[in-house]
């Protein structure tokens, strides 16, 4: 009887779920004759919302590595990573504003001025969060699971209030001076200027003839996450560190034993992470042009879900997590209403999870006795 | 737990509510607190530390006292934001309430300034004495009167569980702010118009107020969409838009949203997708009506933008309130941020209200009686003008100012009325 109920269960939350979509989906904007309609006529917006979400998913799925990388390894949540990436978008402001670069109207001084301000992002986001792992992870490393949780919950808060004040620092972060800290601060589209003082099209695809904005930004967003994340497996696959990683994941003490350095390993994985944040936010600075204290809570929650979705631990899970929620919350802005974004964004993933409860890759991380 | 312990937390707790109870009771009973609950933590602190300032100015120029010096007057600014949120916080401003509801040396509240943050405190107060509530800046109608369309069923009564109303408020509201902007729109031209909102009441409230009148004035809506206030952009959001009037752009995008839930990015995005404000023009309520917008989008992206408030353009502002902005800029520096009026009257009404209880001979730390000098101020010589408060709290006043940045500011473009 029970093995029955089991094999029929999944079949049957399909048809359920399939039937919910179908009678439900209208109120909640998922009206399929109408979105057929639309995208039949203009099917070259369909490539233009996969470009967007693609652009979007990338930034995403570097700030998830942190995420994924840290759990594999600890398994902990490390909550205040979204806030490092924030701090890694405020780096790269100021950065570029004490070069100089924001005002600077020569093109080879602006690519000089972001490379600076990419080697500076990640060198303080990977030094923040190495920081933050010996302050406020390692002393708690042997307690409950639930310590180190609720004290990423604090270092998140101290990192979110951090970055209110920097942004509040006019000398810090351009601004007239009059707003404080907490207002959004502008990150000023570089690439397309440097562009056009090129007297180049930053719109890569404008003569083309087919109606799709490609622009230098998503091209760099995209380039840049690509080779990142394929840099990152390589290490992780093929450097003695990256081997020593792994197999601190699968078992730390059997690994301390084999005589590799477990704090020292640690540390270069939060090194790692935070480095990568660094880069997504100057990567995400460039291509929103926007720079707000409040940003990494949003981006870290859905990069944590881009983790899970692509099964946690997994380096190449949550990259595809993190293209997959871009591209549907492309999606539905595009498609359905943007009201219900992130409900279908979500909805989305509680489906993947119930059929594969592990991520759509499955999980890596220690197997424990 | 351990007993010892246990023993010893309690006493530790027992003490320090009686340190708390003493110092709560150690100023006597000539002191008058005046409190106001204001989000003061992200970006719309930009707007309220004028209206703090302004408040504090009306104070200072009362000298500190009231009644003839009888009672010492105080005023603290409390912040109903969060860090966490980055805006205002229910779970906050339920707090900031209940705390005012039990301190009886306050005799009045002044906020909110976000209409959803009052649906959460005028109940709590309005069982508490009633203690009076003046915000300076909410706008959503349901709050004191119903509006065809706009409010629900149970509005505004479901506010006010003892019957007696303590909520007034020195802003006109989104039913009128809705046709002002519909008024300004059909002046700019707009024929077809996209409406977006952030899902809050001010938000959605004041982007249903325009909805309603677009369609009455004719103006072609071609849809009111919700958006998530957190996004890390809106790129496909305004390409979809791009393409929605008939594959072409509409003429306008109003926005109804605070400057906290992204009104920056979507700006930006708008720009870049769909072309600059002359082209397709971008129009807002007073949440937006700051120079965090501007700041936030960079002064290029934001030339051209028109958004609505409550108040006069400061051509047509009389002499009280051009002695205001003077004496304001002699102590805080010069400010354009249309909200420091209000909140200079708002407290302007509450000195005025505890003022004529003394003088009817009453006694100002009585709650009641000082919520009822408030709903009787008629012909009020404030800074925004001659006014008085209607029965249901609303002042009198149907003035909005609209201003367009240029250059990086906003600039007066005229005052409007519905």
């Amino acid at each position: 009887m029970k093995s029955t109920l089991q094999k029929f269960a999944r079949p049957i939350i399909a048809i359920i779920t399939i039937y919910l979509v179908l009678l439900l989906g209208p109120i909640a904007a998922l009206d399929i004759p109408v979105i057929a309609a639309s995208i039949a006529k203009n099917p070259s917006q369909l490539l233009q919302f996969l470009i967007i979400g693609l652009a979007n998913g990338a930034i995403i799925a570097i700030i998830a590595l942190g995420y994924t990388m840290v759990y594999g390894i600890i398994e902990l949540i490390n909550f205040a990573h979204g806030d490092v990436y924030m701090i890694g978008v405020f780096t790269a402001l100021t950065t570029l504003s004490l070069t100089g670069t924001l005002k600077s109207q020569d093109p080879v001084r602006i690519g000089i001025g972001i490379v600076i301000a990419l080697v500076v992002a990640v060198v303080v986001g990977a030094t923040l969060n190495a920081t933050i792992e010996r302050l406020a992870y390692r002393p708690l490393r042997n307690a409950p699971r639930l310590a180190p949780l609720i004290s990423a919950i604090g270092m998140s808060f101290i990192v979110e209030n951090i970055g209110l004040i920097w942004a509040g620092q006019s000398w810090l972060v351009p601004s007239f001076g009059t707003t404080g800290g907490g207002a959004q601060k502008e990150f000023p589209d570089l690439l397309s200027r440097m562009f056009v003082n090129m007297n180049m099209n930053p719109d890569l695809l404008a003569s083309s003839g087919l109606g799709l904005r490609f622009t230098i930004k998503d091209l760099l967003v995209i380039v840049l996450a690509g080779v990142l994340m394929i840099g990152l497996r390589q290490f992780v696959q093929h450097t003695k560190l990256g081997k020593a990683m792994r197999a601190t994941a699968q078992n730390r003490d059997a690994a301390k034993m084999l005589g590799i350095d477990i704090d020292w390993v640690i540390t270069a994985t939060f090194l790692i992470g935070g480095g990568l944040a660094g880069a997504a936010g100057l990567m995400a600075g460039l291509y929103n042009n926007n720079a707000w204290w409040f940003m990494g809570f949003r981006a870290g929650l859905q990069s944590f879900t881009a983790a899970v979705l692509g099964g946690i631990g997994n380096i190449t899970g949550a990259m595809l997590g993190g293209f997959l929620i871009g591209l549907l919350a492309a999606f539905s802005d595009g498609y359905l209403n943007a009201r219900w974004t992130n409900a279908w964004v979500f909805a989305t993933l509680v489906l993947i999870l119930l059929f594969r409860p592990n991520g759509l890759l499955g999980e890596q991380t220690g197997q424990k006795a | 737990m351990n007993k010892r312990l246990f023993v010893l937390l309690s006493v530790l707790v027992i003490a320090s509510m009686a340190l708390a109870a003493c110092a709560g009771g150690g100023g006597g009973g000539a002191t008058l607190k005046i409190v106001s609950s204001l989000p003061m933590t992200g970006a719309s602190l930009t707007q309220t530390q004028t209206i703090v300032n302004a408040m504090q100015l009306r104070v200072e120029q009362a000298g500190g006292k009231a009644c003839g010096g009888k009672y010492t007057l105080t005023y603290e600014p409390w912040d109903d934001a969060s860090a966490a949120l980055g805006k205002w916080d229910p779970a906050v401003e339920t707090e900031n309430a209940n705390k005012a509801a039990a301190d009886k040396s306050i005799v009045a509240y002044l906020g909110t300034f976000n209409s959803g943050a009052a649906k959460l405190s005028i109940p709590i107060l309005n069982q508490s004495g009633p203690l009076v509530m003046i915000s300076p800046a909410n706008t959503a109608p349901g709050l004191t009167h119903a509006a065809a369309g706009l409010t629900d069923p149970d509005e505004p009564t479901k506010y006010y569980p003892s019957g007696v109303r303590n909520y007034a408020r020195v802003a006109a509201t989104d039913d009128f702010q809705g046709p002002v902007a519909v008024n300004l729109m059909v002046a700019l031209g707009v024929k077809t118009l996209y409406i977006l909102d952030d899902q809050e009441v001010y938000g959605k409230g004041v982007a249903d107020s325009v909805n309603q009148s677009a369609v009455k004035a004719g103006i072609t809506v071609i849809a009111q969409e919700g958006f998530d206030p957190k996004a890390a952009d809106y790129k496909a959001l305004m390409t979809k838009i791009s393409t929605s009037n008939d594959g072409g752009v509409p003429d306008a995008i109003f926005l109804g949203a605070i400057v906290d839930n992204n009104a920056a990015q979507i700006l930006k995005d708008k720009v870049a997708i769909l072309g600059d404000n002359e082209k397709v023009k971008f129009v807002g309520p007073d949440g937006i009506y700051t120079a965090a917008l501007i700041e936030g989008a960079g002064a290029d992206v934001a030339e051209g933008v028109f958004a609505t408030t409550p108040g006069l353009a400061f051509k047509d502002i009389g002499e009280a309130g051009k002695k205001f902005y003077a004496d304001y800029a002699a102590k805080f520096g010069e400010t354009k941020e249309p909200y420091a009026i209000m909140g200079y009257d708002s407290m302007g009404a509450a000195l005025k209200a505890i003022e004529d209880v003394c003088a009817a001979g009453g006694d100002p730390t009585d709650r009641a009686a000082v919520n009822k000098a408030v709903f009787a101020i008629k012909d009020f010589e404030g800074a925004l003008g001659t006014w008085s408060f209607d029965e249901n709290g609303d002042i009198t006043l149907p003035y909005f100012l609209v201003g367009q940045i240029k250059g990086g500011s906003y600039a007066d473009y005229g005052t409007f009325t519905p």
